[in-house]
């Protein structure tokens, strides 16, 4: 039997197994929709604006690892979408986007909502479709799941012509996938993965650095194996938090721009460096001159065109992180080489010297809501077990500092674009796909405003998220730069005329709480957790001078943090085994 | 350093945009490019001319294949290989000047294809800087208009680029 696009297009999503599509209607989109409305397998979730669905999608991706699916129209819906898509794209997160297209013979006519979709998300996408004929409607969205979920992950965008969701052919679903251009790799090379293992074996001050790849790749079981078997140091990237366990004492905390005192340090005095499944971002390594200046590195990564990008590499490994770290650990087992004991030990040594200048410690004592201490409390009311979203900026690193992450799919934030407003609808993604979790959106004032008509989509669809909002009436990360790189000019970072939150809330029919004590913190948590089925702003009033630390400034290296000001550094000691 | 890239494309709407997009967005220079359809109806074949440190012509050897549409890609300049332009040049060339004309057109191996009164159009396939070397030698004040294809290339021997 002959079905139409529209029809297709939803048989097309239920076949590949898809549970929420997150979008938003318009003319060109209109087919679909009908076709939704006359099925019952797809559950669409209406947002307020595309780039929530964009977001929301993206977080429902992060937290579940399957591919995260978006619907809009043509036009405005689709370019709402943008900063969604290079979101994903910056992150490797597998999002399939869907856009409603002008029909095919007004596409060129500057018809009402066209623009060129296909063009404008080029850059930000690992792929993009335009399709023109219902009867490829079928293979290119199998084609788009397959690419988006496959090797190093990414959005995938399929435009879709009115007139194709109009067309009539018969249907099938492709059952497989395999394309000529496109074979990605998982595997990686034995004879590479033997002298990455020689190396790592032979170090006397190993330190294993890992990214957001171990996560994407479900290898922190592996990861975990390998560091223990080892007994060596292991730092996480912001996006790969959760992949090796917080609370293990192996595990020295992230590193980079906010990077623990530890980790930094022992990334600048290691002598071999394994990084696996993470990209050498500037904000990890900052002045690449003074990066890991002692290290010969090896470098396993999926994408063949992170390897030696940023930094020479000695050895490089292209393969999943899952499977070259199996192999590692099998060669490791049998081999007659082992770790030099006295230097690790050594090494440690001098790690704990690091660990206890405690660079996270905080002023307990304020009159004056200490952020971190919001977010200590959030972990320990949560037995870290919570889904943590966050926008960007200092909350974003306060909760990658303060909330210990044991396992990964916890932390949701976007690392590589750094998009404020991203927390809310990420975090409706997640509830969605764990309506039984506790979800909390760990945002500031000034990011929580640009998605903020998503809590009417919470109302919509009953999503109790919990929102920690840090109000330091500035945008605090903007202020902490201007505090110190341009003599204290608070150019437009200060927020006036904010609305009062708690009375937002309400007119959204959600629950607003207000805290301006600290000795109310942990009350108005464990209140907010109570109140299982509602969707609770909580608006702390925290200290705002308060700075993070420790901070690597542009054109420093790892040893050359700005710590919190009471914390004098401790010397390195180069008198290492 | 130049280097000659050479590769097998979808032949899609977009392709082409996909490979000048990542350039532009990366920072990598095109010297020249040129794209046509093969024998096989599905596939184009692109070759681009850049420059750049080894670390830089690795990295766009590596994007380049990380694009979807790239079927398969070879660095030219890493073998022997032979590189071809084709020039068509139209000079101002009355009265005695047509004479010199022709003998640097005879010299260079070029072909004249089109003739007025006036002027007349060359043709000349060689290497791009023999290419230079021909345009260089007719007066400057003469030329009229100057179109170069930009650079295709094959390696040499039994070697090839094939799906």
């Amino acid at each position: 039997m002959e079905l139409t696009g529209a029809d297709i297009f939803v048989r097309c999503l239920a076949d590949e197994g898809v549970e929420f599509v997150f979008g938003y209607p318009g003319g060109a989109a209109l087919h679909i929709y009908d076709a939704l409305y006359r099925q019952d397998k797809v559950k669409h979730i209406l947002v307020r604006h595309e780039q929530g669905a964009a977001h929301a999608a993206d977080g429902y991706a992060r937290a579940t690892g399957r591919p995260g699916v978006v619907l809009v129209t043509s036009g405005p819906g689709v370019t709402n979408t943008v900063t969604g898509i290079a979101t994903a794209y910056m992150d490797s997160i597998p999002l399939v986007i869907f856009s409603g297209q002008v029909a095919t013979s007004l596409i060129g006519d500057d018809a009402f909502q066209e623009v060129d979709a296909v063009g404008i998300t080029r850059p930000c996408v690992k792929h993009n479709f335009l399709v023109k004929d219902v009867r490829d409607l079928a293979s290119t969205i199998k084609k788009a799941f397959y690419i988006a979920s496959t090797g190093r992950p990414g959005p995938v965008l399929v435009d879709i012509p009115k007139d194709v969701t109009a067309h009539k052919c018969e249907y099938a679903y492709p059952k497989s996938v395999s394309m000529r251009s496109y074979i990605p790799v998982s595997e990686g090379d034995p004879g590479q993965i033997r002298k990455a293992v020689d190396l790592m074996l032979s170090a006397k001050r190993p330190m294993i650095y890992t990214g957001g790849g171990i996560v994407l790749g479900e290898a922190s079981a592996a990861l975990t194996e390998l560091v223990r078997l080892l007994n060596y140091p292991c730092t996480n990237t912001l996006m790969g938090l959760g992949a090796y366990p917080a609370t293990d004492p192996l595990f020295v905390g992230m590193l980079g721009m906010h990077g623990t005192y530890e980790a930094n340090m022992a990334m600048h005095e290691c002598d071999v460096l394994i990084g696996i499944g993470a990209r050498f971002d500037d904000r990890v390594t900052g002045d690449l001159n003074k990066f890991c200046p002692h290290a010969r590195i090896i470098h396993v990564d999926v994408d063949p065109a992170s390897i030696s990008k940023n930094v020479p590499v000695e050895v490089p490994v292209v393969g999943a992180a899952g499977p070259v770290m199996r192999e590692m650990i099998k060669l490791i087992k049998a081999s007659k080489q082992q770790p030099d004991q006295a230097a690790l030990s050594a090494w440690w040594k001098q790690i704990d010297q690091w660990r206890a200048l405690n660079c996270l410690d905080y002023d307990h004592d304020s009159k004056l809501i200490k952020p971190q201490y919001v977010l200590e409390k959030l972990y320990e009311i949560t037995q870290g077990d919570a889904y943590i979203t966050s926008d960007v900026g200092q909350h974003q690193m306060w909760a990658a500092q303060y909330y210990k992450f044991d396992k990964p799919r916890r932390w949701i934030n976007s690392g590589g674009l750094g998009t404020m407003g991203f927390g809310l609808p990420a975090a409706m993604g997640v509830k969605m796909a764990f309506p039984q979790a506790t979800v909390c959106c760990v945002t500031g004032e000034a990011s929580i405003q640009m998605c903020i008509q998503e809590l009417s989509t919470c109302k919509q669809y009953d999503l109790p998220i919990k929102i920690v909002n840090l109000n330091n009436r500035y945008m605090g990360m903007v202020r902490q730069w201007q505090e110190f790189f341009y003599d204290r000019r608070y150019s437009h970072s200060y927020m006036d005329a904010l609305p009062d939150f708690v009375k937002l809330t309400e007119a959204y029919g959600h629950v607003g709480l207000k805290i301006e004590q600290p000795g109310d913190v942990e009350g108005a948590i464990k209140e907010a957790l109570k109140l299982k089925d509602r969707l609770v702003f909580m608006d702390f009033i925290t200290d705002q001078t308060e700075n993070v630390y420790p901070m690597i400034a542009a054109g420093k290296g790892h040893n050359e943090m700005h710590l919190k000001p009471c914390k004098a550094v401790v010397p390195t000691d180069r008198e290492l085994a | 350093m130049r280097h000659t890239i050479s590769m097998l494309l979808e032949n899609e709407a977009g392709a082409l945009s996909r490979v000048a997009g990542l350039f532009s967005a990366r920072g990598y220079n095109i010297e020249s490019l040129t794209v046509a359809p093969t024998e096989d109806a599905t596939l184009s074949r692109l070759t681009l001319v850049t420059s750049g440190s080894e670390d830089v012509i690795e990295q766009i050897t590596k994007q380049l294949n990380k694009l979807v549409d790239v079927v398969k890609l070879v660095d030219l300049t890493e073998g022997q290989h032979i590189e071809r332009e084709m020039l068509l040049i139209k000079i101002k060339a009355s009265g005695a000047a047509r004479n010199e004309v022709n003998r640097l057109v005879q010299e260079y191996q070029g072909r004249i294809i089109d003739e007025t009164d006036a002027t007349c159009t060359i043709e000349l396939t060689d290497t791009s800087s023999r290419l230079d070397a021909f345009v260089k030698a007719v007066n400057h004040a003469d030329i009229i208009e100057v179109v170069r294809s930009g650079v295709s290339g094959i390696a040499r021997g039994e070697k090839s680029l094939r799906v």
